[in-house]
């Protein structure tokens, strides 16, 4: 299925696990997960709650790191970086999309989005016409001056999307994009997500949702820390409706 | 560049929490507004003494002899001479005698007219101006003449301003007026300076009953000589009457210097108790930007998350802090100048004293300084706990 693999992989897990100390039990969240994610591809990584997708989620996000095992972005051992260098790796490679949004509430909608950048230094300049141009991408070149909490959820949702896009990351990492939305405006961002995979970006979709993860081209699903089934959307064995998912 | 993004942020933050920022604040303003007005009133002080004794003549010593432990006495020819070998320390003298004697004009009785002897340089170095008739001169002394010359009060009071050549008597005695001096002070006060008779010491000291004269003013050449003057004046005064009991000398320049001293001290006392409001104002900010801090643990979660460096984190909110604390600074600096101008008025109506509370450029920048420094050492406990928060949990936060 990975007919790509003569290019190297973008994110690239080998034997990652990672454990956490509750008191005096041990649990594994990630145990020995391997995997592999190309340059193009729109991943869902799915499972209930409790089976490793959010710790999958950190390590891929930067946010944390394995306890054993690398996990290689672009090439790069996370695992071996210093916090400095994981926050300039993920203002540098990654686009985060979470489920509340994670909106600065007292910014303006186009200082949300120009946010990334002014981490990367770029000029104020820059920012405003790299942010616009984002905004106006997902459908709100109108509501620069807005606050978030004077948008509607899935406009907050879309200008997280443009959040996501504005540095131009390598993978965009969407954690339950549609989880505080309505079915509709769920799959209006869904469509958003698809549309900037057509557009040549990785995805990586977390979600517990199977008619969600159907959304996505390759299904990795995730049993108490393991993967349990890693392939197209479309093998039965995927567990993934195809059919309901609506307005394609 | 991303310091002045965070000092942009800080304002920000500080806009949509107004009220709550100027609480926070009001410890710095009340501290440095006291601290300023404490350093004010210390100059004010200072200022007013300064201007008093340069008044009296910080050029001046006293001498005073005591006749103690000695046998031995000292004439007004032996102190000129003192005066003579050490030109280079001392310059003028002039003898004076206390007298205590009333003064009649016709028949009212003047109680508060003070009586001087005085030599015919004392007006000099006083720097004292004549203003009508003649000053008193070294025949005056030699032959003991019942001459006066007298303040300006009495011979605008007394005499409706024609006062020389008319008489007053002086302990029994009828004396002649001979020269007015010019209005020393700027208002005429019964009992001020302007309300005195001087007279020949040499006549002074024979009214009294006393054979010597015991009391002299000296001038120094320089202001700044006082300390060797005074030692050159009491090592000559020692050698000829062999006995430190004998002689006292006092130089206002000295005495100025110590009370000088003793108002500093006093007021770097007060300025410190003043300073501890700084410290209070201080755990103010600390206690604000912790809980600043907690409630923003999201925000702190989600800049992390897209790219914030810890010390990002860090400078932000300790420029947060600094900023909140140096506005509140600015506005107790501003607070202060207005308290030692209202300070300055209440001297005046209450005490009567034109005693001008100055806050000095120093104390405005080292109180800025303070407050700004206040911002950061207290601010940075609070920014460090944001700065090392963990992306996963703050993202998680609520």
């Amino acid at each position: 299925m990975n007919t790509r693999s003569a290019a190297p992989p973008l994110i690239e897990f080998r034997n990652v696990r990672k454990t956490y100390t509750m008191g005096d039990t041990v649990v594994n969240a990630a145990d020995n997960i391997s995997l592999s994610i190309y340059e193009g591809e729109f991943v869902a990584i799915v499972g209930k709650s409790g089976s490793g997708k959010s710790t999958c989620m950190n390590i891929i996000g930067c946010l944390d790191v394995p306890t054993s095992g690398q996990y290689l972005l672009d090439g790069k051992d996370v695992g071996q970086m210093s916090k400095d260098q994981l926050a300039e790796f993920r203002n540098e490679k990654l686009g985060f999309i979470f489920q509340q949004y994670n909106l600065l509430p007292k910014l303006s909608v186009l200082d949300n989005v120009a946010v990334p950048l002014m981490y990367a230094g770029r000029s104020r300049r820059e920012r405003r016409e790299i942010a616009l141009h984002a905004l106006e991408s997902v459908g709100l070149g109108d509501k620069l001056k807005n606050l978030p909490s004077q948008l509607s959820g899935g406009q907050q949702q879309r200008v997280s999307i443009a959040r996501a896009l504005s540095n131009s990351p390598s993978v965009i990492l969407a954690d339950e994009p549609t989880g505080a939305l309505d079915s509709r405006t769920g799959r209006e961002v869904l469509g958003i997500l698809r549309s900037l995979h057509k557009a040549g970006n990785t995805v990586v979709l977390i979600t517990h949702d199977n008619s969600i993860a159907a959304t996505a081209e390759r299904v990795i699903r995730l049993e108490d820390g393991r993967v349990v089934f890693d392939g197209p959307a479309n093998d039965p064995a995927s567990g993934v409706h195809r059919d309901e998912v609506a307005g394609q | 560049m991303r310091l002045t993004e965070s000092f942009m942020l800080a304002f920000q933050n500080i806009r949509t929490a107004k009220f709550r920022a100027f609480l926070t604040m009001l410890g710095i303003i009340i501290g440095i507004s006291s601290v300023m007005v404490i350093i004010g009133l210390g100059n004010g002080m200072e200022n007013y003494m300064t201007d008093m004794f340069q008044s009296m003549g910080t050029n001046t010593l006293t001498v005073t002899l005591t006749g103690r432990g000695t046998s031995r006495e000292l004439s007004v020819d032996d102190l000129e001479q003192i005066v003579a070998e050490n030109s280079t320390f001392l310059q003028e003298l002039s003898p004076t005698v206390t007298f205590h004697g009333t003064v009649k004009v016709g028949k009212e009785t003047l109680d508060s007219t003070s009586v001087t002897g005085v030599g015919e340089r004392y007006f000099d170095i006083k720097s004292y101006e004549l203003e009508q008739g003649r000053s008193l001169r070294y025949s005056d002394m030699a032959n003991r003449t019942q001459v006066c010359v007298v303040g300006n009060y009495i011979d605008e009071v007394w005499y409706g301003g024609r006062s020389v050549g008319q008489s007053i008597r002086i302990g029994g005695t009828v004396f002649t007026i001979v020269g007015v001096l010019e209005q020393e002070l700027d208002t005429m006060d019964e009992g001020g300076t302007d309300d005195a008779v001087y007279i020949p010491y040499t006549t002074a000291a024979r009214r009294s009953g006393l054979g010597t004269v015991s009391s002299f003013l000296v001038t120094i050449t320089s202001e700044d000589l006082a300390d060797s003057a005074t030692e050159v004046l009491e090592n000559a005064l020692y050698q000829r009457l062999r006995s430190e009991d004998a002689y006292l000398v006092i130089s206002l320049a000295q005495i100025l210097d110590i009370m000088k001293e003793m108002i500093n001290v006093m007021i770097t006392i007060l300025a410190v108790i003043a300073a501890i409001s700084l410290v209070v104002g201080g755990v103010g900010i600390m206690n604000i930007m912790l809980v600043s801090v907690s409630e923003r643990t999201r925000e702190i979660g989600i800049r992390k998350a897209l790219g914030a460096k810890e010390r990002y984190i860090l400078t932000q909110f300790v420029i947060e802090a600094a900023v909140i604390s140096a506005l509140g600074g600015i506005i107790g600096i501003a607070f202060g100048y207005a308290l030692s101008s209202v300070a300055t008025v209440a001297i005046e109506a209450l005490l009567q004293v034109n005693m001008a509370v100055t806050p000095t450029l120093y104390s405005i920048s080292l109180a800025f300084g303070a407050s700004a420094a206040i911002g950061i050492i207290f601010g940075f406990l609070p920014a460090r706990k944001a700065a090392i928060l963990n992306p996963i949990d703050a993202l998680r936060y609520d």
